[in-house]
């Protein structure tokens, strides 16, 4: 029998065209990893489009391509296309070139009033597009969420999108592997969300820097395929450019019937294949951190960074918990937020809540925030935006009553889209505001010039919109 | 925008400030550009004017508006720079303003990576370089240093030197004024076999 591999090894070890340089006259030459699935949007990618177009190269693989419009695409539903051209004409032209460019080369492209449309790492499980054992990349961070259903996911920068689309290919260092075992059963009102703001929080947003994450346990194997999602989507907050989930019977019946999934003996197939993917008895990470799921309580941020976090019910480190040359940034963050060491969260008044994002926009996120806000209202002179993640997330949520929930809540239900987790189509805190906000980054202005955010669970994020006030859940729904 | 680094020497301007994220480098604002030109005044917007507008009041204390680093083409910051998104507008923006380096105790991989590419060279140092550094610019602005690629080592203000890793395809790609799509172009034949043995599951035509 051969050695035992990781998951990520067997994915990696299937995918290289040639290997990393190890004779002498190749020392120190990167691998040449093929690509199986890329994923474009409209903000990284139109000058990988003009370096193609400089050298006269044709997209190798558009059948391994997939465009969406997501990141700049407003989420008022009373903003048509024509309407996009006058208020944003820089926003709008972007997506004309994404159009453009993928209409030349053949590339399928979800665009404005397509059903299919939606935020890229939404859509691409949604679809059944990204695939268990499977790379996939795309010009975004965020690409690691794929990883939940078994997939090497990462984010590249805009000259490597030019490279996969010119070759599939692209040039890697072998990153080191880090297993992230959360043990044990979560308690009520603690959600996937939790769990990895706690690890970030362990290990701090440098912690996965050169390695990728697989997140193992207990805690893990018990979510569902949105939360295995919600937590491989914030692998990059932990350092980390991937994040991986082995597959297993879940994901097996998540997948079955999507749209761009095997079917029939291709299934069967690809089962048998996909039972091999999990990591091998005996096999060894790089490092391994074990965290206790049964001890994790709601997480909420309350600096500038993910990994700033704390138990909803603690408080703001003071001043002498933090390391002494950590300090000037730390008081930094606190500056900006306007809060001060040994600060309670609990109770904060806030001014927006935001449900939404690659992180948490999925069916499943609604619900959770529905199930709080049913029959309640939200707090006066809250603003309260709701984004699905997709179209079709949008659609099942109507026709399932979720969005009249929120509507008769109080909050706004809103186009699918990127939105207000990176405020590039206009919707955006003001100056000053707090709000709690189930998105992945709560930098420096990330959700609007002088914004502050606490990134929280879409579970404290509805609490919070009926309080008007950050809150631990639990309190609402006892 | 020139793709080659051998050899340079230069004033520091430093940002001692840890987790210094893509959002900060450039605000998404500045993101809705189809190529990579005029980006430089977006660099670190937010800290660098009032409310963020380049049109607006330039913030004096910030280091990038102090005129003893005016001239300064090497940024010295802290720990973990350039976290966040993988957007490439921020070796853009930085190589746009004039810069041609960056020194920290470390970097977040997609910026190295993307970085490396753009003919910015990311130098890491450990802690006790990177504070003595710090503590030179701080005594004098004027402060210069050598950063020589091809010996891969830094000179230190008091003298000597160390060096630092890069990684070496990367190196060897600065020295020769080369780019790695080239390097890959050139595998056609290798991918074309791989594809012939590994046929697809996948169509994203078929949705
Ligand atoms: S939702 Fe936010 S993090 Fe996710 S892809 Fe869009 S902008 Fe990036």
């Amino acid at each position: 029998m051969s050695r035992p591999q990781t998951l990520f090894e067997k994915i990696w070890r299937r995918h290289v065209v040639a290997p990393e340089g190890v004779a002498a006259e190749a020392e120190g030459l990167p691998a040449t990893l093929y690509v199986d699935l890329h994923l474009v949007h409209e903000v990284t990618s139109p000058q990988a489009f003009t370096a193609l177009a400089e050298r006269g190269l044709p997209v190798r693989r558009p059948d391994l391509t997939l465009a969406t419009m997501d990141h700049s695409t407003p989420t008022d539903p009373s903003i048509d296309t024509a309407r996009l051209r006058v208020i944003d004409p820089e926003g709008s032209a972007q997506l004309d070139h994404l159009q453009a460019n993928c209409e030349r080369h053949g590339i399928p492209l979800y665009a404005m009033g397509d059903e299919r449309r939606g935020i890229v790492h939404v859509i691409g499980p949604e679809l059944g597009a990204t695939q268990p054992g499977m790379t996939v990349v795309c010009g975004d961070s965020h690409t690691s969420t794929h990883g939940a259903v078994g997939a090497l996911a990462f984010g590249i920068g805009t000259s490597e999108v030019g490279h996969v689309l010119a070759t599939q290919c692209l040039l890697q260092h072998r990153p080191k592997t880090y297993e992230i075992r959360v043990d044990g059963r979560l308690q009520e009102g603690v959600v996937a969300k939790d769990i990895i703001l706690a690890v970030i929080a362990r290990l701090g947003i440098g912690g996965g820097t050169g390695h990728v994450f697989e997140y193992t346990g207990e805690a893990i194997r018990a979510l569902d395929m949105e939360g295995r999602m919600t937590v491989c989507n914030m692998s990059i907050e932990g350092g980390a450019r991937a994040g991986l989930i082995a597959p297993d019977e879940v994901t097996f019946s998540y997948l079955e019937g999507r749209a761009m999934a095997p079917a029939g003996d291709a299934w069967e197939t690809a089962l048998d294949d996909w039972r091999s993917l999990p990591t091998d008895e005996g096999a060894s990470y790089d490092k391994t951190t074990t965290l206790d799921g049964s001890a994790l309580e709601p997480m909420v941020t309350y600096g500038t960074n993910p990994g700033m976090a704390i138990p909803i019910a603690g408080a703001v480190p003071e001043d002498d918990a933090i390391e002494p040359e950590k300090r000037a940034s730390f008081r930094k963050a606190l500056d900006y937020m306007a809060l001060e060491p040994g600060q309670q969260l609990q109770g904060k008044p806030i001014d927006v809540v935001f449900v939404g994002s690659c992180t948490n926009s999925r069916y499943s996120d609604l619900v959770a925030a529905a199930n709080v806000l049913r029959g309640r209202k939200v707090a006066d002179g809250l603003r309260v935006l709701i984004v699905p993640g997709s179209d079709a997330v949008k659609r099942q949520a109507e026709r399932d009553g979720l969005a009249q929930v929120f509507v008769d809540a109080g909050a706004e239900w809103r186009e699918a889209g990127c939105s207000m987790c990176l405020a590039m189509n206009g919707d955006q805190l003001a100056p000053g505001q707090y709000a709690v906000s189930t998105s992945n980054r709560n930098f420096e202005g990330r959700q609007g010039a002088g914004g502050r955010t606490f990134l929280a669970s879409p579970l404290t994020a509805a609490a919070s919109a009926i309080t008007g006030r950050v809150t631990d859940v639990r309190e609402v729904l006892s | 925008m020139s793709n080659s680094f051998t050899r340079f020497t230069g004033t520091m301007a430093p940002l001692p400030i840890q987790n210094i994220d893509t959002d900060q480098i450039i605000p998404a604002s500045y993101l809705k550009v189809t190529d990579r030109s005029g980006l430089a005044s977006g660099l670190f917007s937010r800290w660098r004017y009032r409310d963020g507008d380049p049109e607006g009041q330039p913030i004096a204390d910030f280091v990038l508006n102090r005129a003893e680093h005016g001239e300064a083409r090497i940024l010295l910051a802290g720990d973990n720079f350039g976290c966040g998104s993988s957007r490439e507008h921020a070796p853009w923006a930085l190589v746009g303003y004039g810069f041609r380096a960056v020194i920290s105790t470390s970097f977040a991989d997609i910026f190295r990576s993307n970085a490396l590419k753009n003919g910015l060279l990311v130098v890491p140092v450990t802690e006790e370089i990177s504070a003595a550094l710090f503590d030179a610019v701080a005594a004098d602005p004027a402060t210069e240093v050598t950063i020589d690629l091809e010996a891969q080592t830094l000179s230190l203000p008091g003298g000597g030197e160390t060096n630092f890793e890069v990684d070496p395809f990367a190196r060897r790609c600065l020295l020769d004024g080369t780019d790695q799509f080239g390097y890959l172009l050139n595998q056609a034949a290798a991918i074309q076999t791989f594809e012939a043995a590994n046929p697809s599951r996948l169509d994203t035509r078929s949705a």
